[in-house]
């Protein structure tokens, strides 16, 4: 008896020592063959026998009345199939994520540059685009409305929807607001506990997720009278949700599968042409394929808030913040979208990782005639963070104290409470994150001996050979939530599945995530390996016939869908075992499954899972909701209203040619920490992938909107990093655990996209000792020719 | 109008093309080869770039009619005849460059145009040569690593034979 312990003990060890391709290991993207091969169907490359082209009707005018729309002399047109306005829709004409303000297709106004008004179905690309331009509509041009001035008084200038229309925690034309008041607020006395007093306005220009994979997918009508859609998207149910009622059909009847996604980063939170499509495939009868050109894309999604802002932070002479008073604004556009949720997040971590005895905080999100904004990386953190960043910077500059000590004197850690009143109640290491950066090794000097234009500023334009260039460093630190807040129910489901194939046990993992791009399919099936003991994990594809996954956004899904996966894996596995005791009788309270058997520490290898399973496969759904959260009050902004905190620091080196106002970014370090890294190579690529789409908007992305109309639509106008815009990325990832998330993970996806455009800023200023208040920074900032 | 031309090395012909048609859209949409993808289809973000007679072209920015006759080889010509991945595919997988992928395809051709002339680029070399490629979700960090690792295993084979 006591010899078999023994070898099944040594059985254990070897058996223990298999599976790097578990979590923490670093096991390649299974799709990424697919991918390198050209063989991965995006959602773009969809192709149906007999398919038709969708294409939509969009407004020249940020804001006039719809007189009257002709479809006749399109309709004429040999190919086109159907020509559709909102009178052809059959349900509900409206819909949105939080508030159902935004018309499936325009009705007797529009409100936004780009509103779809019509949709054309035609047997190629180009007789829809003719067909689009033979829609004749006769519009009353009027004057738009957006500006804050202009917004903020609608006796004036006139609302963008009706006084009493639409509003969330908001009037006139604010869409939601959210206040917050903590400790003793900031008044008169709080302010004269200060030594020091720093204030500022801040700007953040308009950027887009500017994902690569255009908005695109098929709607297949289906024999039930329901329709099928393959789609990129990054949340398959709550697309349907919006899509049932548009379309009268009942939410069973729209099935929504996941096509190939070519990136998100919020973009793809909103409905863009999945209602376009199924109404064509519903009308026509015929498959029908919307593929968005870029610049329609520009149209077509939402972007990020520009936000203006005012801070002013208050001091003792020792460094130690008395005080913050914050005011942020964010232009929402035409239509609500995520501008309430994006209110919230900015009024509660728009102060920054630091803990502050008195804030007073003031956030709105517009309404106006400007493109509609909601979800993109970062979502309400990343405008506040180059406010008070830029505050601390300016802080320390007065005090005469090293920025990254200001900010480490003043920084956050565990047990300290947030001015919602919510206690950090997990690993909160934001002094630690700055020393790492700061303690990283510095790139070497600019060598004019040694010299390569193509490093410099400039770059292949060579307008440098070294002259007029100065350098500078700078340091920042940022705030993110992970998963939705508020109150929100956010849950995900999982089913997982485990059966012997071709002699071997194989896990299925089948859930509605959207991969976008992020890896969730390779931890899905890492999760599935450590809990189950088996190599072979196959994905099954993600659609509406499982539970939803919500969306892949707010740093969620590894966090959420993973939980799931977890969750299902470890009922699947409690029925192994409970198999094994009812079949066995086995008394064991150690079992594991390792290495494709069910084993125990005590008793050793029991029993291989092909034995125990034979063809009857174990397949059990889990959902997995995180701890509730509660809506913030709406006048106190108190509350327990975020599920977990996330942290990163940055350094950026930045070389800037003072004489043409050209920065290059020498390099661009971060920390971050991530609880537990369940798949370190993917952790490294998504914060470095962060870090630059801030680089993006610290320096150059912008989408220039004009009197309500956007004037560079287009990758050639609106600006985001090349390969020689970007620097090395050097990352250092602190493993925390935070025990409250499964295996102690942290979201990791947002808080680079926070924390590092407000370095790039810090440095530039360091660099020229200009004061810059606006992103993104441009030449003509630098060189004083504005 | 009918467009005949080679695609990986195999005849094909496309059949009522406009002629405002681009290459890509050919490929794409008439010759089932969707490797090469449409991302902006104005020339700037790379991501249809396809070797023709030789030379990187942006395929968007090339009329069908333009082809007429010659060899175009695109991202799924460049695994290897028994359908393993090629040495630049391979390097893009394993240094963990491929996110959500849609770069890809014309990374990879763009970057084994590199390694055909340059079988050992300097980082600068590196970055000058993908600068017409954009891509959204990496940092290019992990591209830099799949070049050097695609152009370390390149020498290690030492020249084509």
């Amino acid at each position: 008896m006591s010899t078999r312990t023994i070898q099944g003990q040594k059985n254990l060890q070897d058996i223990k020592q298999s599976s790097p391709d578990g979590i923490g290991g670093s096991p390649l993207r299974p799709d990424g063959n697919l991918k390198v091969k050209g063989e991965f169907a995006y959602s773009s490359d969809l192709w149906h026998e007999d398919m038709l082209w969708g294409m939509a009707l969009r407004s020249p005018h940020p804001r006039a009345n719809i007189v009257s729309v002709d479809i006749s002399d399109a309709l004429k047109l040999p190919g086109v199939y159907a020509v559709l306005t909102h009178q052809d829709i059959p349900g509900s004409k409206f819909y949105g994520l939080e508030i159902q303000d935004q018309p499936a297709l325009a009705i007797d106004k529009v409100r936004y540059h780009g509103e779809a008004i019509a949709l054309v179905a035609a047997d190629h690309p180009e007789t829809a685009r003719r067909a689009v331009k033979k829609i004749k509509v006769e519009y009353e041009v009027l004057t738009p409305i957006v500006t804050e001035e202009q917004c903020l008084d609608p006796e004036t200038h006139g609302y963008v929807h009706e006084p009493h229309e639409f509003k969330s925690h908001g009037y006139g034309n604010i869409c939601h607001e959210q206040k917050l008041v903590s400790g003793l607020g900031v008044t008169d006395e709080v302010r004269a506990l200060a030594d020091v007093i720093v204030s500022g306005e801040y700007e953040v220009g308009m950027q887009d997720q500017a994902f690569l994979g255009p908005e695109s997918g098929l709607a297949v009508p289906a024999e039930d009278g329901g329709i099928d859609l393959y789609i990129a998207t990054q949340w398959l149910h709550v697309d349907r949700q919006q899509m049932a009622p548009v379309l009268a059909l009942p939410e069973e009847k729209v099935r929504l599968t996941l096509a190939g996604v070519g990136g998100a980063f919020g973009g793809r939170e909103d409905i863009s042409m999945q209602i376009h499509a199924s109404l064509l495939a519903l009308h026509t009868g015929k498959p029908v394929k919307i593929v968005y050109a870029r610049d329609e894309s520009f149209y077509g999604h939402v972007h990020r808030h520009p936000a203006r802002m005012h801070y002013e932070h208050g001091a003792t002479a020792d460094g130690k913040l008395v005080f913050a008073d914050c005011r942020i604004v964010l232009d929402g556009g035409a239509y609500a979208s995520a501008s309430p949720a994006v209110v919230g997040n900015a009024a509660s971590l728009g102060h920054g990782p630091y803990v502050i005895p008195n804030v007073k905080m003031h956030a709105i999100a517009l309404y106006s005639n400007n493109p509609s904004c909601g979800a993109m990386r970062g979502f309400g953190a990343v405008q506040a963070a180059f406010g008070y960043e830029s505050q601390m910077d300016k802080l320390a500059e007065k005090l005469g104290m090293d920025p990254v000590e200001l900010r480490q004197l003043n920084a956050m850690s565990e047990g300290d409470y947030m001015p919602t009143g919510q206690q950090i109640d997990s690993p909160a290491p934001v002094a630690e994150l700055l020393q790492r950066v700061k303690d990283m090794p510095l790139p070497p000097p600019l060598d004019l001996t040694n010299l390569d234009v193509r490093a410099l500023p400039g770059a292949l334009s060579n307008t440098s050979h070294g002259e007029g260039i100065v350098r500078g460093i700078g340091y920042s630190v940022g705030i993110k939530n992970v998963g939705f807040s508020e109150g929100f129910d956010d849950y995900s489901t999982a089913r997982v599945r485990l059966e012997v194939i071709g002699g071997e046990p194989v896990a299925m993992v089948h859930t509605a995530m959207a991969e976008v791009g992020q890896g969730g399919v390779t931890v899905h099936a890492q999760i599935a390996r450590t809990e189950l003991g088996v190599e072979q994990v196959t994905i099954h594809p993600a659609n509406t016939e499982v539970g939803s996954a919500g969306s892949t956004s707010a740093s969620r899904q590894t966090y959420m869908t993973g939980g799931a996966v977890k969750l299902a894996a470890e009922a699947v596995k409690q029925e192994v075992f409970a198999r094994g005791r009812k079949r066995y009788g086995w008394t064991q309270n150690d079992l594991q499954l390792i290495g494709g058997k069910v084993v125990s520490e005590s008793a050793g290898a029991l029993i291989p899972l092909v034995d125990l399973l034979g063809d009857e496969a174990i397949d059990l759904t889990r959902e997995h909701h995180h701890r509730p959260t509660v809506p913030f009050d709406k006048e106190t902004g108190q509350g327990f209203g975020h599920v977990q905190y996330t942290f990163c620091a940055n350094r950026a080196v930045v070389d800037v040619d003072v004489e043409l106002g050209l920065v290059k970014v020498v390099e661009l370090t971060a920390a971050q920490d991530v609880g537990k890294a369940l798949n370190p190579l993917s952790v490294v690529g998504q914060i470095q992938g962060g870090c630059t789409q801030a680089l993006g908007l610290a320096v150059m992305e912008e989408i220039i909107v004009k009197d309500g109309k956007v004037r560079n639509a287009s990758f050639t106008d609106y600006l985001i990093p090349t390969i020689l815009d970007t620097p090395p990325i050097p990352v250092d990832v602190l493993e925390l655990p935070d025990p409250n998330a499964p295996y102690g993970l942290r979201g990791v996806g947002e808080a680079p996209t926070v924390s590092a455009t407000p370095s790039i800023v810090a440095a530039i200023r360091q660099a020229t000792g200009i004061a810059l208040n606006r992103i993104p920074v441009r030449p003509e900032h630098l060189t004083g020719t504005l | 109008m009918r467009v005949t031309f080679t695609a990986n090395g195999k005849p094909v012909e496309a059949d009522d093309v406009w002629e405002g048609e681009s290459l890509l859209y050919v490929l794409r949409e008439r010759v089932g080869l969707p490797g090469s993808k449409n991302a902006c289809e104005q020339g700037e973000c790379g991501s249809c770039t396809v070797y023709l007679d030789g030379v990187p072209v942006c395929s968007c920015l090339v009329a069908a009619g333009q082809v007429q006759d010659r060899e175009v080889r695109t991202v799924e010509g460049l695994a290897e005849e028994n359908g393993e991945l090629g040495l630049v595919q391979q390097a893009f997988v394993d240094a963990g460059a491929v996110q959500c992928g849609f770069c890809t395809p014309g990374l990879l051709v763009q970057t084994d145009a590199l390694l055909e002339r340059e079988p050992q680029p300097s980082d600068n070399d590196i970055r000058e040569a993908l600068s017409g490629n954009l891509c959204r979700c990496t940092g290019y960090e992990k591209i830099m690593d799949a070049v050097r690792l695609a152009s370390a295993r390149t020498c290690a084979k030492g020249p084509k034979a």
